[in-house]
């Protein structure tokens, strides 16, 4: 078997088909639903452990099918596709655990997690895509298949969202199609090359160039929540848990993040956005949005929403990183990538239990939670110090290479933002850590719900307190090889030719 | 002797099968499904090998009986033709199956007439389709007009109620207007050239008044049949009250009859006579159609009311295709843009019709507002209409998608953003009306509707239908080397 033309394939399919199945059982069901779910959650590990491997040395793996001539659907996979990949596969396991623990006994769940796993296989295929078309192709399919699990409980309110995530998304999409059409008439076949694309493609005049940048940025920085185009993330909060967590860490937002990194890197190429001048206005953009999300997010006393505000403003760290233009603020912005996503889906998944377990929905409400639930409020302060940046915690690591990089490239203002941020960060979540450890309980819990054994589901627990570890082990091992830091540096060694 | 050449004969065949089938399902009324079944698949079969000929041999010219233009009648069969016949070919079978547990089932009290009639006129306005993807000559074309129009208005008034009668009688007027007008151009052309053949026609003609009121005679007589804004007026209603298996093959199909005429006599009749101005004035129509449509089918509060206005919307793509062919380095994307839209759009609205009208089959109205909770009961309906409502929408990996694809493209590359920004524009607009229909479907709530139980051919019909207008988008090689055979535009290489 030829393995480097198979394996991204296996790696797509090992997430579609078993989705595809699961629409057609029934109900009831259950034992069946989720022997598949995580039957597939664990082969899709496992193929991309191997593709792990394969990369580190060195391995080309790639699949072109063709579509028409010089149109092709292409997967390739580089180091910048591993890091997504092996993101969106772990949490993906784990995301799975959570949602079958949390989604017992509703209705729907054969939709629920038919779509849930379409939506992994179109983040798998957005990590793995080589050209701009393939990335375009899994970037509506992600927005389709977050539809359903947006508007999952039916209601008034998630209909609202449900139409007010679409009509940004949908509008995103059409602004990058514009640009990619546009790119596609002038230069050709539009596929990543490290450095960039356009680097050897004919000359064009610079403004046109400087059009397409932004209608491209525009089109996935709607789903990075670029300040202004965040407008739809706080209302798709009325979600399942599971569903949050999904969206603010692995898939949805991380899509558009990547689509940055993809953009600035592979198809423009750093120094091509640096002679543009490019790089500033995107830099500041994230770093208004940065600043922006902390402060909405200070007002915010149901949790969720605050969470939702956070994600704003830290996933711009990742697109400020890529807009800085710096080795190792490059390394800060992709080691972001995983971190964030690891401190996100962990605040998430202790959100849900407060909701699921005690029906606490307000920070207001969670006096003398920590007592009560000790565990999942342990996840939760390693999430939230790590959000903070808290030595030696991952948010910690990613801040770290950002400032340097900055410093590195000669923009000390940067450092201002950082420093905002970080203390903006404390501002919103030491609050939240001292009501749940400090304050006595004041109310009984709205809706406790008993569990026996433990504080509540194991099914809802060890998701958090597994991704609560990896927080801890990714700042800690930082310098360990295979680790998210280790990872973005060999990236960014491959992508400026330079060694770090 | 040489052995019987049957290949030589399949464009006569395919004409000629669905006139037997027709006659035999009237004068055989106890099988007329086994009929109407046979007869579709055999026409498929018959498209797929003629289609194949072409891919293999090009363009090909057919006498029938051996007889010649002027004297005999020919038939011409290049890529656009064998496209249609297959797009004809595929949303007949499929709307035959659906067709025949439509009609079939004892659930639906169908009138007597309504069941017996539906079959016979079927597959004769399924000959006469063919007849006018066939033919060479534009008098032929206006006798198989009138027979699709006449086949077409019995179909919509097939129920005998009220609202259908109606939208039937407004329906047989149009077409008769329409026409008409076609009518008295070819007059004017048969007087001023002595010949009725396209190509001769087009060897003779030069700018002038004569050609010049001939263009404008049988353009209004077809614009009017295309529906196209603000000539549209006849088509919600006709679409939406016919019976279901008939909705879908007039939004799918009949529309699409009077543009191919369209597009024969613009580009291989009039090229010499058509100008600028008048190629920008369809374009605009078309643009007006793309946002007229959407607006209305944004704001009908019935199911199959919202898809007909689609129809409308979805038509104005398609007369793009003037305004962008003039530029020779995009006329050739352009082309291949606008027939793949016809094809794309042909597969999808047709599922879309069936699904919609399961969903009124199941519950007996098709009120928009009172659909929530639907995707419960028809999990394969919805997820159909969702498909469809993808290829509608544009959106990768569709065959809507890459129809879009191409005309952007060539808008963009020939610097007409006008037509690239309505190009998009439709595109979010019809996600808006396709939402409108998911939105509800997925909502929650106690349902107290009495679904009567869904025959699962019907339901299958429409996804196999939507699943071909998505998979377009991923074997889009052998439809776009079809297109390019024969095509009367500068054969430039394709800008995807």
């Amino acid at each position: 078997m030829n393995w480097s033309f198979w394996l991204p394939l296996l790696i797509l399919l090992s997430s579609l088909v078993p989705g595809i199945a699961i629409f057609f059982l029934p109900q009831y069901a259950h034992r069946a639903r989720t022997t598949l779910n995580m039957a597939a959650a664990t082969l899709k590990l496992l193929l991309v452990a191997f593709l792990v491997w394969g990369v580190f040395h060195q391995q080309h793996y790639e699949t072109r099918l063709s579509l028409l001539p010089e149109i092709d659907l292409l997967f390739r996979v580089d180091t910048l596709s591993v890091l997504l990949v092996v993101l969106s596969s772990v949490l993906w396991f784990f995301t799975t655990l959570y949602a079958v623990g949390y989604l017992e006994g509703s209705p729907h769940r054969s939709r629920f997690f038919g779509f849930f796993s379409l939506c992994v296989s179109a983040s798998a295929g957005i990590a793995l895509a080589g050209n701009l078309l393939t990335f375009f192709i899994f970037y509506e399919m992600l927005t389709l298949s977050t539809y359903p699990l947006v508007i999952h409980r039916g209601t008034k309110k998630a209909l609202r969202a449900g139409k007010i995530y679409l009509g940004y998304t949908l509008a995103g999409g059409v602004l990058f199609l514009v640009g990619m059409a546009w790119l596609r008439t002038l230069v050709g076949p539009l596929s990543f090359i490290q450095g960039g694309l356009l680097a050897n493609a004919p000359p064009v005049d610079s403004q046109t160039l400087t059009i397409i940048f932004a209608l491209l940025i525009a089109g996935v920085g709607v789903k990075a929540a670029l300040v202004p185009l965040h407008g739809w993330l706080p209302h798709a909060m009325v979600a399942p848990a599971p569903v949050s967590a999904l969206l603010h860490a692995v898939a949805v937002v991380k899509a558009g993040a990547f689509g940055i990194v993809r953009i600035v890197d592979n198809v423009f190429g750093i120094e091509f956005v640096a002679s543009l001048g490019l790089a500033a206005p995107l830099a500041w953009v994230a770093s208004f949005t940065i600043v922006y999300g902390s402060i909405r997010a200070l007002f915010q006393d149901d949790l969720k929403r605050r969470l939702a505000y956070s994600t704003i403003s830290q996933v711009s760290y990742i697109a400020l990183g890529a807009a800085i233009l710096n080795p190792v603020a490059t390394i800060g912005a992709m080691a972001h990538l995983v971190h964030q996503g690891l401190m996100k889906i962990t605040l998430f998944f202790c959100a849900g239990n407060l909701a699921e377990t005690l029906g606490i929905h307000r920070i207001s409400e969670m006096a003398g939670v920590g007592r009560r639930m000790p565990w999942t409020m342990t996840a939760f302060t390693l999430g939230a110090l790590g959000m903070i940046g808290v030595p030696p915690l991952a948010g910690f690591i990613s801040k770290w290479y950002l400032g340097s990089g900055a410093v590195l490239a000669g923009e000390e203002w940067v450092l201002v933002i950082l420093a905002l941020s970080s203390l903006l960060n404390a501002a919103y979540f030491l609050p939240i850590l001292y009501i749940a450890w400090f304050k006595p309980q004041e109310n009984p819990w709205p809706e406790e719900v008993s569990h026996g054994r433990f504080e509540t589901a194991w099914m809802l627990l060890l998701p958090p307190l597994v991704t609560a570890t990896m927080v801890l082990a990714a700042g800690l091992l930082a310098h360990v090889p295979f680790s998210p830091a280790e990872w973005a540096r060999l990236i960014a060694v491959r992508e400026y030719h330079h060694p770090l | 002797m040489e052995p019987p050449n049957f290949s030589a004969h399949w464009p006569a065949w395919i004409m000629v099968l669905p006139l037997v089938g027709a006659l035999l399902a009237f004068t055989v009324p106890r099988y007329k499904s086994l009929i109407g079944l046979i007869t579709a698949i055999g026409v498929l079969l018959l498209g797929v090998a003629l289609t194949q000929q072409v891919l293999a041999e090009g363009p090909q010219r057919y006498a029938i009986g051996g007889w010649r233009a002027p004297l005999g009648i020919e038939f011409y069969v290049d890529g656009l033709s064998a496209l249609m016949l297959l797009l004809a070919a595929l949303v007949g079978v499929f709307t035959s199956l659906y067709g025949a547990a439509y009609f079939g089932s004892k659930e639906n009290p169908h009138y007597a007439h309504e069941r017996a009639y539906f079959w016979p006129l079927w597959l004769f306005l399924w000959a006469a389709l063919n007849g006018l993807f066939l033919t060479a000559d534009i008098f032929n074309a206006y006798v198989t007009l009138e027979l699709i129009g006449l086949a077409s208005v019995g179909l919509v008034g097939l129920s005998g109620q009220a609202a259908a009668l109606g939208a039937a009688m407004r329906y047989l007027l149009v077409s008769l207007l329409g026409s008409l007008f076609y009518l008295l151009g070819v007059g004017l052309l048969y007087a001023g050239y002595h010949t009725v053949d396209m190509v001769s026609l087009g060897q003779a003609i030069q700018a002038g008044p004569l050609p010049r009121a001939a263009l404008t005679l049988m353009g209004v007589g077809l614009l009017l049949k295309t529906a196209l804004f603000p000539l549209h007026f006849w088509l919600p209603p006709a679409h939406a009250d016919a019976p279901t298996p008939v909705s879908s093959i007039l939004s799918a199909l009949v529309v699409k009859a009077t543009f191919y005429l369209l597009l024969r006599l613009w580009f291989i009749v009039f090229p010499d006579a058509t100008t600028a101005a008048a190629a920008n004035l369809l374009g605009l129509l078309g643009a007006f159609a793309i946002l007229w449509g959407s607006i209305q089918a944004l704001q009908t509060q019935r199911l199959k009311l919202l898809v007909a206005y689609s129809t409308v919307a979805q038509l104005g793509y398609l007369f793009l295709v003037f305004p962008l062919t003039q530029e020779t380095a995009t006329a050739f994307t352009a082309w291949s843009g606008g027939l793949y839209h016809a094809l794309a759009h042909g597969l999808a609205k047709g599922g879309m019709f069936l699904a919609a009208g399961t969903v009124l089959y199941a519950l007996q109205h098709d009120r928009i507002q009172d659909l929530n909770g639907i995707s419960q009961h028809l999990p394969v309906t919805l997820f159909a209409f969702g498909l469809a409502g993808v290829s509608l929408m544009g959106l990768p990996p569709s065959g809507g998608f890459l129809a879009k694809w191409s005309l952007l493209t060539a808008a963009i590359a020939s610097h007409q953003w006008g037509w690239a920004f309505i190009i998009v524009l439709g595109g979010l607009l019809a996600s808006g009306y396709v939402f409108r229909v998911l939105a509800r479907a997925f909502a929650q709530v106690p349902s107290t509707a009495n679904y009567r139980p869904v025959p699962w051919f019907m339901e299958w019909s429409a996804l196999l239908l939507a699943l071909m207008a998505v998979a377009l988008g991923l074997i889009a090689q052998t439809p776009l080397t079809l297109i390019g055979i024969g095509a009367p535009v500068p054969d430039k290489e394709l800008l995807l």
